[in-house]
């Protein structure tokens, strides 16, 4: 069983590696990630299949809303929701 | 239901948030033709100004050529106005095919079909080619145009880091399982000047399967030696899948667009993409303009030397007097302010100076890039590009930011 903390560090670590240019600057689990700019909607897509994979789960396209992805917190919280606190 | 002021309230409320956000776009009146020289109305109700214009699209200088605009009446004499009709009806002349077969000459393609614009080639290709079992990746900073494309298409969606290879080799392993991959760029990128490496990208489409889709509106008619677009850049002509591109910038900058390459897929948009289908395509008067175009440029390669020749005169005097610019070798040449109300009253300061170019920020560019974009033309002669320059100082003088860096800049006027 992962612990919260361990899904947002591992949600950090992936939207870090696949988003962040070299030039960005630094972000924390509350940065707005597609209102802000950093993901946007076409490159959402590859965050839910990650998540859906290193979970084993399945988020409907309904719930995968920008506004659920939009920070990392957020996005630990739909991870947890869907594994029902069990990952 | 009728337009009620409940109605006009909420469409008001939305205007006032784009001018509250400071996003609120307010057009300049050119009272001139398309040139190096042009007499600008701004603000609204003023006398027109004389300024150079650093922001036009009108890379080779065509958009008022004497030759085109006399081709351009030969071809309303001879054609008429209008078609009044799509293509599959009673649209077609002679002159529509003359030019796709003249474009896939060009570029060294397989075959053409010509599009209203080049927004509605990219609109209208994918959704013409692919369906749900095929994926389109794209690179992250790709034109709006094709963002609607793909957004239009049942293919599944992924992106890569922009012109980071390893980021699309990751992407092109990952869906592999797909019946169809087609990788999706622009040739020039319009905001920043810089290129797509074709030849790892073209590399890596073959050794995995994908086909290549390029946006080459920013380079036909002057990138590559003989200004075929940035497939003759990196020594890739003829194998490029797809290419669009526009007759709305260097070739004439009047309007219309087309995707040229397999014959397949260009079959296949003439049977299906809709923007073709269900749109008047470019009017005969245009057509003879751009055919026009394609004779001079066949001709020699003195314009597009003569761009290129202009840039690097552009960007390295801009340099050497302190700016921040984005790297490239295009026409295309940003100087950084990172700051969007900065970029805005830079811009002001230089419409001032007599000099026209305009200041983007978020969110046509990412948070914290503002910039005022340059954009080089043949018609630009030394005097103009040295008026400008002596401009740009002065403006960047006032603001204290020539010889800083980004970090500086940032610290002075914040992100």
């Amino acid at each position: 069983m992962e612990m919260t903390e361990d899904i947002r560090a591992a949600v950090l670590k992936y939207v870090k590696a696949e988003y962040l240019e070299d030039d960005d600057q630094e972000i924390n689990c509350d940065t707005a990630l597609i209102s802000g700019g950093i993901v946007d909607s076409f490159s959402m897509v590859s965050l839910k299949r990650f998540l859906e994979n290193k979970y084993k789960i399945q988020i409907p396209d309904d719930k995968a809303t920008p506004e659920a992805f939009d920070s990392v917190n957020k996005i630990t919280a739909l991870v947890e929701s869907f594994a029902g606190g069990k990952v | 239901m009728a337009f009620t002021n409940a109605v006009r309230e909420y469409y008001q409320k939305d205007l006032d948030a784009l001018r509250g956000a400071g996003i609120f776009k307010v057009e300049r009146f050119i009272h001139s033709a398309q040139a190096a020289d042009i007499e600008v109305e701004f603000p609204a109700g003023s006398e027109a100004k004389k300024v150079i214009n650093m922001c036009a699209n009108n890379y080779l200088g065509l958009s008022s050529h004497p030759e085109v605009i006399k081709a351009a009446h030969t071809g309303l004499d001879a054609r008429g106005y209008g078609m009044s009709s799509v293509r599959f009806i009673c649209g077609t002349q002679d002159i529509h095919k003359q030019l796709e077969r003249r474009m896939t000459e060009f570029l060294g393609t397989e075959d053409t079909i010509l599009f209203p614009s080049c927004m509605d080639a990219n609109a209208g290709v994918f959704e013409a080619i692919l369906d749900d079992s095929d994926v389109m990746i794209s690179d992250r900073l790709v034109h709006a145009s094709i963002v609607d494309g793909i957004r239009l298409c049942k293919a599944q969606r992924d992106t890569f880091k922009h012109c980071n290879m390893e980021h699309l080799e990751e992407k092109l392993k990952l869906h592999s399982d797909k019946r169809l991959m087609v990788v999706i760029t622009d040739g020039v990128f319009s905001m920043d000047g810089d290129t797509a490496p074709l030849d790892k990208m073209v590399s890596l489409c073959e050794q995995y399967g994908a086909m290549l889709f390029v946006d080459d509106s920013h380079s036909t008619g002057f990138i590559g030696k003989t200004g075929r677009g940035t497939h003759e850049k990196y020594g890739v002509v003829g194998k490029i899948d797809i290419i669009t591109t526009t007759f709305g910038k260097a070739l004439g900058g009047a309007s219309g667009g087309c995707v040229s390459g397999r014959r397949e897929i260009v079959e296949l948009c003439r049977q299906k993409a809709r923007p073709y289908l269900f749109s008047n395509t470019i009017a005969p008067v245009v057509v003879s303009g751009v055919l026009r175009v394609l004779d001079l440029l066949s001709q020699g390669t003195g314009l597009r030397d003569k761009l290129e020749k202009n840039a690097a005169y552009w960007r390295k005097g801009l340099t050497e007097a302190g700016f921040v610019l984005k790297n490239g070798d295009t026409p295309i040449v940003p100087v950084m302010l990172f700051n969007a109300k900065l970029a805005q009253d830079f811009s002001r300061d230089l419409f001032d100076e007599g000099i026209y170019a305009i200041g983007f920020f978020f969110p046509v560019v990412p948070k914290g890039q503002a910039r005022i974009r340059t954009q080089l033309s043949a018609a630009h002669e030394t005097h103009h590009l040295d008026k400008a320059l002596a401009a740009f100082i002065k403006v960047g003088k006032k603001y204290g930011i020539l010889g800083r860096t980004k970090e500086e800049i940032a610290a002075m006027y914040g992100l």
